[in-house]
């Protein structure tokens, strides 16, 4: 599988370091490269240095030839536009989404992003472990 | 109208300036506390501090009664979202983004901002105008039927120049509206008209079939 990554946050760099490893295909994106020294030492997909809100440098990073595409930068209108560039101007077959808003990620499950917010699927998490 | 400047900077400033001064009904709303108090002081309470792009922020202002809502922050990933929530959360009739990459301008309409509004391109287009050369000057963007209108210059080299309008191989979906000559005063083409060196053609077109029309009317370049 070909994935496009968006944002080498730690999230980022670990779900590439765990496709890496699978021998899927993964190339990463962001903005800032002393984000990549999050990556390990062994990782043999591609590091790119740009920034995923512009179609040529997801050209560049193959999104044409993906089969997924993630966007894990720190900011929400970042990732929900991206992914939509995705969907809509790429027609990327997979697209996630982080989305921390809960409000906003509710919108975009409306606009059929698949979205996940972190925020709601961390606070129940507490608060099953504080119930049990 | 009930109109929402997401935005306080310099653009979001002077345009709920005159803005008011149309006595519309303007709310700003604004991320930074210090810019929202400055401009409360001078404008009266019109500044909800505020993230203009989250939901909970847009229902507090009562975004729902908006006739308008206007995303002008310096990030057009933020114009976008503000623009989206206020058109599918809130049911916004329409929704106005400014954008820093010219090249947002057909992902935002295909995502539901109604108008963008690029300083980059109208600069742009401004330097064309001034270029007596330039083969084809845009001159307004009729968004909803996705159409331009454009000036095409008939140069003294044209393959079009002496010959009648029915004689050219004109894209059947461009249509020409008026001919302005150099010297007489401008009329509506016929299929008879026949083009002069000098003559400006103000055309209607899909953006798409400009260089055909460009090409019909002035030749092979």
């Amino acid at each position: 599988m070909k994935v496009v990554i968006m944002g080498c946050s730690r999230v980022g760099a670990q779900l590439a370091a765990l496709l890496d490893v699978e021998g899927n295909e993964i190339t990463i994106l962001d903005n800032e490269p002393y984000s990549f020294r999050r990556l390990p030492p062994n990782f043999h997909g591609t590091a790119m240095v740009g920034n995923g809100l512009h179609e040529e440098t997801l050209r560049k990073a193959g999104i044409e030839k993906a089969d997924a595409f993630v966007a894990v930068t720190q900011g929400d209108n970042r990732n929900v536009m991206s992914c939509q560039i995705a969907k809509h101007i790429f027609n990327v077959p997979r697209v996630l989404c982080r989305v921390y808003d809960p409000l906003r990620q509710e919108l975009y499950e409306t606009l059929e992003l698949e979205t996940i917010s972190p925020t709601t699927i961390f606070a129940q998490l507490l608060k099953e472990k504080l119930e049990s | 109208m009930y109109i929402i400047v997401v935005g306080g900077g310099r653009i979001g400033y002077y345009l709920i300036k005159a803005l008011l001064e149309e006595e519309h009904e303007v709310l700003l709303i604004e991320k930074d506390p210090y810019v929202c108090r400055i401009i409360n002081e001078e404008m009266g309470s019109i500044c909800f501090r505020g993230d203009g792009c989250e939901a909970a922020t847009l229902q507090e202002v009562g975004t729902g009664r908006a006739d308008m809502l206007v995303a002008v922050t310096g990030d057009d990933e933020d114009n976008l979202v503000a623009c989206q929530v206020a058109k599918y959360k809130f049911n916004v009739p329409r929704t106005i983004a400014r954008i820093r990459n010219p090249q947002n301008e057909a992902l935002f309409k295909k995502l539901g901002v109604d108008v963008t509004v690029s300083a980059t391109q109208i600069i742009l287009e401004s330097i064309e105008q001034e270029v007596p050369t330039h083969p084809l000057i845009h001159l307004l963007n009729i968004r909803d039927k996705g159409l331009v209108m454009v000036d095409v210059k008939i140069p003294v080299e044209s393959t079009s120049v002496g010959k009648a309008i029915r004689e050219l191989n004109l894209p059947e979906e461009s249509k020409l509206a008026l001919i302005i000559p150099k010297e007489q005063n401008p009329h509506l083409p016929a299929a008879s008209t026949v083009l002069q060196s000098g003559d400006h053609v103000i055309a209607i077109t899909p953006p798409e079939l400009e260089e055909a029309l460009r090409s019909a009317l002035r030749g092979a370049k």
